[in-house]
């Protein structure tokens, strides 16, 4: 039955979505006008001036110069209105709200991780609440994807070796198709997944339930730290940081061979050249990578690398168990006790 | 109630020569003297044929592409097959027949003819062209033949670089060659445009034909060495493991869009400019009546190939470029929009108070403008850049691409390819069938791309081998008129072969146009013009009734 279906448009789920319409129908109305305004007129002159006598010729008319301004004029400033339109559009679009429910990314040929902050962890699908802004960090452990929900009018590429960030606020309870956008290779069409939309409180009931057994992708993954799947990204995160000793270097009261990381997220960090970084997701990241990269003032580039022998989800976790080293101790973080003072070391 | 504007030159030819004049089809019937020819006229006819041969390969991909289409489920053609054909059909459509449609075929043989000048300024260089465009098109056949190639047409790395399993290389190297055939062309115009130019014919005298192939002539020059960089960085990265690409190795998969786009945006001008100039050319002839605003539409030219540059941004809006970047790009790719406009607003204008007939040219110059400012106007939508964020990489890109490079360069092609084939060869095309086949062009292409618009907004990816099954109406009814646009083109191919053999003897200048080219015998002689003409006015001197003898042979 749902192949004789024939919509136009597509299911209107967030907050996002019938600005993104608004923004169309204008850009339609636009269109029609011009497309009826030009269409006419050349339907018009075609019937009006066709050649009569089969030697008729045409009348010597050059141009006009005050129409060539105001043809060009005129467009340029409905296009200027359009261009405003679609820029303040993409502005929102590009701010996730600070109070987003957080939920990490990774695409890989052909599939889609998520994992919610919480620690409920999900293949192809994503649950979320009505009415409450969430914000996907997104990476790829291949090649480019992109995350893309028609029914949110929202697609960002999911890029190999970066973090990007997008963001929605779904507004109706639903299932929404989820698909790859950015061709991927064999199974593309097949990296396809739903977005369940739940009632807030049926979203908590389930982000806290039980989980089923997921299949994790390796040895690595369930190496991470025991029964990875049901840990929160920082405790997961605090336990491979103990596994790969990073704890060695980087204790809580510095003094060791490596800064301490205590407060290090969101502060400014002064390097060895002199000059300053921020220290946020893609800092952490490339500091884990490739270490020597950016050395911290004071340091020696003694950090071996890290590549190949962390998967995207693991990084994630150390990512946010570093972040979660603030001066106050992070409720559900466990052992991240810090002393407040600990924090000036860090840079 | 004016007097015809006929010279004598003009005038049709009654009388058929008892003898066969030499003409530069006639002049030599060896092998050799195709394949070793110099002349212009014949390395546009050599291009002309190879052209055909590979848009006939890209069609046959792409109804594949179509069938598949049919039904939901990815059940005619595995996934990696239907991903191969649609990288064929792109590569072999961009690369092998839009870039080299309008400027290798009807450039190459009207360019000096439009000009008074006898060949190119190098004739050498241009029969070097097409070798190196036929060596470029082996490689990318060995890849078809040897089992296709996988990427897109786009080749997005790390994809390209790193995990495709398909024939890559061959079908880079092949890309990578071919640009060489578009550098030597443009040169070749570059340089003939400045140089060989009739005593007279100033720059402002030049036919809108001239003045379009000049602009896509900087492109060819200036842009097409910066997809041959790309390309050569991606056979670095695929054969040594030199990371430029891919992160594993430590590269920037989003530095491979910003260098591809570099070119391709500009690619796409490289396919719209000429048939603008093709259109330029055929309203002005069959409207009776000088074109509106001629400056505006030579300088609208330039305009196009040098904001062309500067928008390719446009491309990355999903692609984590930042905030600043993208509101630039998609400012810019605005400005870009407005010089197609006033072309298109003076094509219309030209036509008021005009004395309009409706060959089969014609036909296809107006369904040009309707096509070009509905996939102009679409163009607008993607610009906005917070809108462009739900459309990218949906079937509404597909459609908008479309509608300017079927719509619009294919169009803008069938119409010159109809217009100057008398010219070219002699003969006349079946008027009837011709304006049949403009129609059904015309309905079929519109019946399978608009409701790719609809596809699109709705989410349907673009690449996608199986889809969900509310999108399979519309993909039916695309698949519909992909069949009565195939019907479409191969009514051309077949009446217009007939009439080689079979057509009507066609005069010096059948549609009554202005240009140097008319004033030469069909088929012109090698030699182009028995005496260089001399120019004292400006062109498109239709609608006259004083000035018949302004353009003279001297």
């Amino acid at each position: 039955m749902r192949a004789y279906d024939f919509p136009l448009f597509p299911e209107q789920a967030s907050t996002m979505a019938p600005q993104v319409d608004y923004l169309y129908f204008f850009l339609i109305a636009i269109s029609v006008v011009f497309s009826i305004a030009i269409a006419g007129a050349l339907i018009g002159f075609a019937v009006k001036f066709r050649r009569t006598p089969e030697n008729q010729v045409g009348h010597r008319i050059h141009g006009s110069t005050v129409l060539e301004v105001a043809w060009s004029i005129i467009p340029f400033g409905i296009t200027m209105v359009i261009f405003g339109w679609g820029a303040w559009l993409f502005v929102a679009q590009s701010r996730p709200p600070d109070n987003a429910h957080e939920v990490f990314v990774v695409g890989k040929q052909w599939m889609w991780k998520l994992q919610h902050m919480e620690g409920r962890r999900e293949i192809n699908e994503l649950h979320v609440p009505v009415g409450q802004a969430v914000k996907l960090t997104m990476t790829s452990e291949d090649v480019i994807h992109a995350f893309y929900v028609p029914a949110f009018r929202t697609k960002f590429d999911v890029l190999p070796g970066r973090y990007t960030t997008a963001w929605f606020n779904a507004t109706k309870p639903g299932e929404y198709h989820l698909f790859c956008a950015e061709y991927c290779g064999t199974q593309h069409s097949g990296m396809i997944g739903k977005i369940v939309v739940m009632e807030p409180a049926a979203f908590q009931a389930w982000l806290s339930e039980t989980p089923p057994i997921l299949p994790m992708s390796g040895p690595v993954a369930s190496a991470a730290a025991g029964d990875a799947g049901s840990l929160s990204p920082v405790a997961a995160g605090e336990a491979l940081f103990a596994q790969k000793a990073c704890i060695t270097c980087h204790q809580p009261q510095g003094g060791a061979l490596g800064p301490s990381l205590v407060g290090v997220y969101g502060s400014t960090v002064k390097l060895a050249d002199g000059s300053t970084v921020t220290a946020d997701d893609a800092y952490v990241r490339d500091s884990i990578l490739n270490p020597t990269g950016k050395i911290v003032a004071g340091f020696q580039p003694v950090m071996p690398t890290f590549q190949g022998q962390l998967t995207e989800e693991q990084l994630m976790q150390l990512i946010q168990y570093i972040k979660s080293l603030k001066a106050t101790p992070p409720a559900g973080a466990g052992v991240a006790q810090n002393p407040p003072a600990a924090a000036d070391s860090a840079s | 109630m004016a007097v015809p504007a006929i010279d004598t030159t003009l005038a049709p030819h009654t009388e058929v020569p008892a003898k066969p004049r030499k003409t530069y089809l006639n002049a030599d019937y060896s092998v050799s003297s195709w394949l070793l020819t110099v002349d212009h006229k014949r390395i546009a006819v050599l291009y002309l044929i190879s052209i055909i041969i590979f848009f006939a390969l890209g069609g046959m991909f792409a109804a594949g592409v179509r069938l598949e289409l049919l039904t939901p489920k990815g059940d005619l053609l595995q996934a990696d097959t239907y991903n191969k054909f649609f990288t064929m059909h792109g590569i072999i459509m961009v690369f092998f027949f839009l870039v080299p449609s309008i400027p290798a075929t009807l450039g190459n043989f009207l360019v000096p003819m439009m000009i008074g000048a006898r060949d190119l300024a190098f004739p050498r260089v241009n029969l070097l062209s097409w070798y190196i465009y036929i060596l470029g098109g082996a490689f990318t056949l060995a890849a078809v033949i040897g089992g296709g190639v996988d990427t897109g047409w786009t080749f997005y790395t790390p994809y390209s670089s790193t995990y495709s399993t398909s024939n890559v290389m061959p079908a880079a190297i092949g890309i990578f060659i071919t640009g060489f055939s578009s550098i030597l062309t443009g040169l070749n115009f570059i340089v003939t445009i400045h140089r060989m130019r009739a005593p007279g014919l100033t720059w402002f005298r030049l036919p809108l034909f001239i003045w379009a192939h000049y602009a896509t002539s900087l492109i060819f020059v200036l842009g097409t060495p910066v997809i041959a960089i790309t390309i050569f960085l991606v056979g670095l990265e695929r054969a040594l493991h030199i990371g430029i690409f891919d992160p594993a190795l430590g590269g920037d998969p989003v530095l491979f869009q910003h260098l591809f786009w570099f070119y391709s945006h500009p690619a796409v001008y490289i396919m719209i400019l000429p048939g603008m100039g093709v259109v330029s050319e055929i309203i002005t002839c069959f409207a009776r009546k000088p074109i509106f605003g001629y400056s505006f539409i030579a300088l609208s030219s330039v305009a196009i190939a040098v904001l062309g540059f500067i928008v390719w941004g446009h491309h990355l809006f999903t692609s984590s470029e930042s905030v600043y970047a993208a509101l630039i790009f998609s400012v810019l790719s605005f400005v870009v929009a407005i010089p197609s406009a006033v072309k298109v607003f003076n094509w219309v204008a030209t036509l008021y108070r005009g004395a309009i007939s409706f060959e089969a040219p014609m036909l296809y110059a107006l369904g040009f403008i309707g096509l070009f400012t509905i996939g102009g106007l679409t163009g607008l939508f993607l610009a906005a850049v917070g809108f462009d964020l739900h459309v990218h990489d949906t079937y509404f890109v597909v459609a908008h691409f479309h509608y300017i490079m079927v719509g619009g360069a294919v169009l803008a092609f069938l119409g010159g390819l109809h217009f100057w084939w008398p010219k070219m060869f002699g003969r006349m095309y079946p008027e009837a069938a011709a304006k049949a086949a403009a129609v059904i062009v015309f309905i079929g292409f519109n019946l399978t791309f608009f409701p790719q618009f609809i596809l699109g907004y709705l989410g349907m990816p673009r690449r996608y081998h199986a889809y969900p099954d509310e999108f399979q109406v519309l993909n039916v009814l695309s698949t519909a008129g992909a069949s009565i646009l195939a019907v479409g083109y191969l009514m051309p191919f077949c009446y217009l072969l007939w009439s080689l053999k079979y057509g009507a003897v066609a005069s010096s200048n059948p549609w009554q146009a202005s240009g140097l080219e008319w004033l030469t015998p069909s088929p012109p002689p090698t030699e182009n013009f028995a005496e260089t003409p001399i120019v004292t006015q400006d062109p498109y001197h239709y609608g006259t009734d004083d000035d018949a003898e302004a353009v003279h042979v001297a």
